[in-house]
């Protein structure tokens, strides 16, 4: 069995939430007071659990409550969910920025965090200078920077301007050095903040086969956090779920993130109304809206090759009843319309009337989307009704195992099925 | 199974008042040598004049408070040579003043370092101090040119430099442990309230005009006098100068006094700070 290098007991935080002022310097009188006491502050007692969506009465929040875990040598663990859930707090008590309220953590071996790339950089400095300026801010000595100089200016690709002052680098220079200087430290523990979602493409595929070396070689520990779910099930082994301040879930990572994500995410697949209370007017009433996987009604989470079904059926009461059709359109979480696709128009008989639209298997990009219909006569056309936002789903990232490119994919759509084709125009005299 | 006490490290709520990590400290040693060299080299980059300036600041100066404090305000320096009373009353004073005010400042402007990686925070005041400390060196270097070329080709008479020239590296001791510990004192209280950051605007100027250091003590009325010596920066100013020139009110007990000042500063500072430093991220 493997030996335990991180254990996390009971580890709590207590925040104040509004402003530090004038009130301050009562409030921490009357804390120190109690604590002296050998009491529980009473700030302690009132503090509610970390939850923003509900707006609490304390001004004193748990950011984190009762956090227990231990980590092995050699795991990857991924720290994964929503913003404010606690993620950021518990590493900054991991790194030792800040110190719990409650409960311990316990190391074994080096740590080094990794919060950001190019901590400490100073704009006047060189390249030279900065290298060994964040190396010791790091943690690293001297000595150990001296011998991983060259390296260090290999891997980031800056030979040229090493001695130039950074503040001319462009950002995507001043990143890969970073990253360069962080990647060349060799701790036992490392903590990793969402710093790879920086960088281009060649840059990240560096940066992800550096973090697999890391963990490969040497059995060290990584705890990786991250809000993209591709990175976290590529480089893990282990997952942890943050909910509210609190842990909801360790387990495989797969599991974990398959949890997330059906979890967290305010998806509305299906939507079904009996006739007295159906959205709609006297010409039609909507009866049922649903997305769902094609040949897989059950599937729930959608990922980027997975071939779509929309559907909308309707009570058709119109006097016209074989000039009605409807339209569907298809928004992005910002609020931008995709596209706007009218169904076919079939001489219809009153009655229960569906349509369906069929969206192909990568076309959509990883994403959020919501869907409003508009109910119409065709001439005119004449809005009938429309029924706004009445799905939503999430398409998550798929990519083939070989791709080392972890950052958000371009695009609104990926139409991988568009063919882009190569050929040779001119050919080497030799062939 | 190895054994499962033998924790390299362990982060808990509650440390030791004293507990002040020394040996890590140590290792990072590293750390504050580049932090100081930072310092240096980022305050003449991109000047034309380079290192240069750690000389014409004191220099300008000096020559504006002869003008100033000597010709127009007509404050007597007891015989000596004006210019270089300023010289040597400026360098010892900003020497404290720019540790004082860097080290005020160091949880704010250094928020962002810190809230993205641990080192030990000592670290960052030490640096600051140090790198103050290296100007001293230059300056007094430049002082101690002028002040020979005045004694030997200019045979001024009014320069009497006696066997308390070896006081003066326990002198920059006790304003290196003033600087310091005032200023993590300070920069402790910021990180919550910024009251402090006001105060420090204006008030180590005033601090200025209280310490002797644009007039010899003796230039004070009487009544003046008693009072001054509870400021143990002027006992330093006034001793500082006693050693070059043999003038002034220079007296041990004053020493006395300003060392034990100087050492419940340095180290209640050093507990302030320990106290602060791990958990000022959640209120800077």
């Amino acid at each position: 069995m493997a030996e335990t290098v991180i254990k996390v007991e009971n580890v709590s935080k207590l925040y104040k939430l509004g402003y530090v002022g004038s009130g301050t310097f009562r409030d921490d009188v009357k804390y120190y007071f109690d604590k002296l006491r050998g009491k529980k502050s009473e700030a302690e007692l009132i503090a509610e659990t970390n939850d923003r969506e509900h707006k609490g009465t304390s001004e004193y929040v748990w950011a984190l409550k009762d956090i227990n875990f231990e980590v092995k040598r050699g795991e990857i663990w991924g720290v994964i969910g929503k913003n404010g859930a606690g993620k950021s707090t518990l590493l900054k008590i991991l790194s030792k920025i800040t110190s719990p309220t409650e409960g311990s953590v316990k190391y074994k071996g080096r740590i080094a965090s990794l919060l950001e790339v190019g901590t400490g950089f100073h704009g006047e400095l060189t390249g030279r200078e900065n290298i060994y300026l964040n190396g010791a801010v790091l943690g690293m000595t001297k000595s150990e920077i001296k011998s991983k100089f060259d390296e260090i200016v290999d891997f980031a690709g800056v030979e040229r301007y090493v001695d130039t002052p950074v503040k001319r680098y462009s950002s995507g220079m001043t990143v890969r050095l970073g990253f360069a200087v962080a990647a060349h430290l060799e701790p036992e523990i490392l903590i990793v903040d969402e710093v790879l979602a920086v960088g281009d493409a060649e840059f990240q595929k560096k940066a992800i086969g550096k973090m697999q070396d890391i963990s490969a070689g040497g059995g060290r520990t990584v705890l990786f956090v991250s809000h993209n779910m591709a990175s976290v099930r590529k480089i893990c082994n282990k997952g942890l779920l943050m909910r509210n301040g609190k842990v909801a879930m360790i387990d495989e990572v797969e599991r974990v993130v398959d949890n997330y994500l059906s979890s967290e995410a305010k998806q509305v697949f299906k939507q079904e109304w009996e006739l007295k209370n159906a959205p709609g007017n006297d010409f039609v009433k909507v009866k049922k809206v649903e997305v769902c996987a094609t040949n897989n009604s059950a599937l729930e989470n959608f990922d980027v090759k997975t071939p779509l079904e929309i559907s909308i059926e309707f009570y058709n009461n119109y006097a016209a009843s074989d000039k009605v059709y409807t339209s569907l359109h298809l928004y992005s979480q910002e609020g931008l319309c995709l596209f706007d696709i009218g169904s076919e128009i079939k001489s219809m008989k009153n009655g229960i009337v569906k349509s369906t639209l069929h969206i192909p298997a990568n076309f959509l990009n990883d994403g959020s989307y919501f869907i409003n219909f508009n109910i119409l006569d065709a001439d005119g056309p004449k809005l009938l009704f429309s029924l706004n936002e009445c799905l939503a789903f999430d398409i998550t990232d798929a990519r083939h195992d070989d791709l080392s490119y972890f950052a958000k994919w371009g695009g609104v759509i990926r139409p991988t099925f568009l063919s882009f084709t190569t050929e040779q125009v001119i050919g080497n005299a030799a062939n | 199974m190895p054994d499962q006490n033998e924790w390299t490290e362990v982060i808990s709520p509650k440390t030791s008042l004293l507990d002040l990590k020394l040996a890590e400290l140590w290792k990072y040693r590293d750390l504050i040598i580049i932090f100081a060299r930072r310092d240096i080299i980022a305050s003449y980059k991109q000047t034309i004049l380079g290192p240069l300036w750690f000389f014409i600041q004191p220099i300008i100066t000096s020559l504006l408070f002869t003008v100033v404090f000597g010709n127009i305000a007509g404050i007597s320096t007891e015989g000596i040579n004006s210019f270089l009373f300023f010289l040597a009353s400026q360098i010892c004073w900003s020497y404290f003043s720019s540790s004082l005010n860097g080290n005020a400042n160091i949880f704010v402007s250094n928020a962002g370092i810190f809230g993205k990686v641990y080192f030990p925070r000592l670290a960052a005041p030490i640096a600051t101090t140090l790198s103050n400390f290296f100007r001293l060196i230059i300056q007094l270097a430049l002082f101690l040119a002028i002040y020979l070329y005045f004694y030997f080709i200019k045979k001024d008479v009014s320069i009497q430099p006696n066997w308390q020239l070896i006081l003066v590296p326990y002198l920059l001791l006790l304003m290196t442990f003033l600087g310091l510990g005032l200023g993590i004192i300070v920069s402790s209280l910021t990180t919550k309230y910024r009251d402090f950051s006001n105060l420090m605007g204006f008030g180590v100027t005033l601090l200025m005009y209280a310490s002797a250091v644009i007039y010899p003590v003796s230039f004070l009325p009487e009544k003046y006098q008693y009072y001054i010596r509870f400021n143990p920066i002027a006992a330093v100013m006034e001793s500082f100068r006693y050693a070059f020139f043999g003038q002034g009110s220079y007296n041990i007990s004053d020493l006395v006094y300003t060392t034990i000042f100087a050492m419940v500063v340095f180290f209640g500072g050093l507990i302030v700070f320990n106290r602060i430093e791990k958990n000022f991220m959640d209120t800077v």
